[in-house]
């Protein structure tokens, strides 16, 4: 049964009633098909209909469905002769980012990605996409890797944020991040980042550095989450906060893909299918894939120092900046 | 069963009525001490040497030759880029703030002489909105390591700060990748760089230039981490180990180079900088 969030219910409805009559349609002589189809179309209306207006808020609930297609997933659809690589040979494997060579319309490339897992199992084995300081280790190991043999990088980033623990301040979870962000800027071969699904704060930041920065239709990418935001500003427990607060804070973050490319943080956009990623994986992987290919001949012939001339210039404008008449 | 646990420590805080102005109860060791000697102290308790939060003008006071500091780019400010609203307007908040602190933002920056040593100075101050980074924040900072780097004389930076500015949104997340870009340009150049770590620093400033340091030092028992131990504990649902988080905790995993004391930061960095780039005096 198909997962449906909170402002989808109306489209669960039909949806479950337009299955009820297949059902019952099979192997009976009844001709319901025009029904069936009548409320198909009706169906995609109000699929059309919700997602026409969906607001930041319910977005970020998007960017996290459950069933929304997760990094390895994107990879078994794109990649070819994938071969997964694993540890940073300092600590540990982090299960939360994975990375791996393979090929995509056939150049070899290094994806390096956080994975938010499935079912309980696998998410409590991946930290539900938290990674640890290890995994920002693994990923840079794995860049410089490309690096020597000039493949280029393509991560793609789904985190609800770096993991807050114990161990990850020990070990380094800041040092980690900071030096992903130099390296990454440093980095001869072109890096493209995609973000399929929550970008969760320097979590999301410490794979995202690079040439090329996209994201998904309904993903998000923010500073803080929407409920971080709102216990902060609005100094309430985290019980006495609702929806209603989520959603002021979502809107005031300008956390959609369409307020960012408004406002020149990421290049470009890649559409959903309508009701989301998880509605057509394979349709979402094909983009993915386009958009890589489309990046990497954009970049194609340019001297690596130029690559990163270029990539140092588009970070370094980054910024809201005026003069102020009255000083201090 | 929270009342079997309820195992207070007999400890009783002395409770003494403080006149105003005159004398400060440390927020450490709770002795009560004349303010003028803290003041002459650089504003360490002489009881336990707890290090008082200080501001950026006194932190210049203490390491700048005399009259040798020069400020750059003081007129920088926020267009506040989303017209972030939530209780009060950010552009009410940041005039509210630069009232309050009598500064212009949260970090100033330029040319100074530290015993003898040129260099280029960056300093946080947390009274400003908590030190935090937004794109004017960013923007000193990699300007101060591009001016380093054009200068080649070593770029010291002071941090404190509770982390990434909320009100610039992206643009805050984005200034770590900008700041630490500029920090890596001087990473394949002989420039030094020192990071200082000042009580706190947290968030997207640990993880971008605070971290960053060929050498890092810290001011002693400064809380210094990626995430806040508030948020930490409510993940893990336990309480933190003692002194975590703290300056001689991050020394300990090996994630600093020094703890240094207030009183010995300028002759710590002169001698780093004169080991490292006597030539710079020359300049």
């Amino acid at each position: 049964m198909a997962y449906y969030l909170e402002f989808e219910k109306p489209l669960e409805d039909l949806e479950n009633k337009i299955d009820a009559l297949k059902r019952l349609s099979d192997g009976s002589d009844i001709d319901i098909a025009s029904e069936i189809k009548n409320l198909e179309k009706k169906a995609a209306d109000l699929r059309r209909e919700i997602y026409s207006s969906v607001n930041p808020w319910q977005k970020t609930l998007i960017a996290r469905h459950p069933e929304r297609p997760y990094t390895l997933d994107y990879i078994g659809l794109i990649a070819e002769d994938f071969i997964e690589l694993h540890g940073d040979r300092r600590f540990a494997d982090d299960a939360a980012i994975v990375g791996g060579i393979g090929k995509i319309g056939g150049i070899p490339l290094m994806i390096i990605g956080h994975q938010k897992g499935r079912g309980t199992k696998d998410r409590i084995q991946r930290n539900f996409g938290q990674p640890n300081p290890e995994g920002y280790r693994k990923a840079l190991r794995l860049m410089k890797l490309a690096e020597r043999f000039k493949r280029p990088v393509v991560t793609l980033i789904d985190t609800p944020g770096a993991y807050p623990g114990i161990g990850a301040e020990e070990r380094g979870q800041a040092e980690a991040i900071a030096t992903n962000l130099l390296e990454m800027s440093r980095l001869k071969v072109p890096v493209l980042s995609i973000v399929i699904g929550e970008g969760g704060s320097g979590g999301a930041l410490g794979l995202s550095v690079g040439d090329r920065l996209a994201m998904l239709e309904h993903a998000v990418y923010s500073v803080i989450s929407p409920e971080g935001c709102a216990a902060i500003l609005w100094k309430k427990g985290s019980g006495e906060l609702g929806q209603g607060d989520f959603a002021r804070a979502a809107t005031a973050l300008k956390l959609t893909a369409q307020d960012l490319k408004a406002h020149k943080i990421i290049d470009d956009i890649l559409p959903e299918p309508l009701g989301g990623a998880h509605r057509n994986p394979e349709c979402v992987g094909r983009k993915i894939a386009e958009y890589i290919l489309k990046s990497l001949e954009s970049l194609q012939g340019k001297s690596m120092s130029k690559l990163v001339d270029e990539r140092y210039k588009k970070l370094r404008k980054i910024g809201g900046l005026t003069q102020i008449q009255n000083l201090q | 069963m929270a009342w079997f646990k309820k195992k207070k420590e007999l400890k009783t805080e002395k409770k003494v009525k403080i006149p105003e102005g005159l004398w400060v109860k440390c927020d450490n060791c709770k002795e009560i001490v004349y303010k003028k000697e803290i003041e002459k102290n650089r504003q360490v308790c002489p009881k336990c040497t707890y290090h008082f939060r200080i501001s950026s003008r006194e932190r210049l006071r203490i390491l700048a030759d005399d009259g040798s500091f020069a400020e750059l780019d003081a007129d920088l400010a926020t267009t506040d880029p989303l017209e972030f609203m939530d209780n009060v307007p950010y552009a009410k908040r940041i005039a509210d703030n630069r009232i309050k602190s009598g500064l212009n933002e949260a970090a100033l920056y330029g040319d100074i002489l530290i015993k003898g040593f040129p260099a280029v100075l960056a300093i946080m101050d947390f009274s400003f909105m908590g030190g935090s980074m937004g794109s004017v924040v960013g923007e000193k900072i990699s300007r101060a390591a591009e001016r380093a780097l054009e200068r080649r004389v070593p770029l010291i930076t002071i941090a404190s700060s509770g982390g990434a500015r909320m009100q610039e949104g992206m643009f805050s997340l984005m200034q770590m990748a900008k700041v630490s870009a500029a920090i890596g340009r001087l990473r394949e150049s002989d420039v030094l760089y020192i990071s200082v770590l000042a009580d706190p620093t947290f968030g997207g400033v640990t993880a971008s230039f605070a971290m960053l340091g060929d050498i890092i030092v810290a001011e002693p028992r400064s809380l210094i981490g990626f995430a806040g131990p508030r948020v930490i504990e409510q993940t893990i649902k336990q309480q933190l180990p003692e002194n975590f988080q703290r300056a001689e905790f991050l020394l300990e995993h090996g994630m600093i180079d020094l703890v240094v004391e207030r009183q010995e930061l300028k002759d710590t960095l002169a001698k780093l900088i004169g080991n490292f780039m006597p030539g710079a005096a020359a300049k």
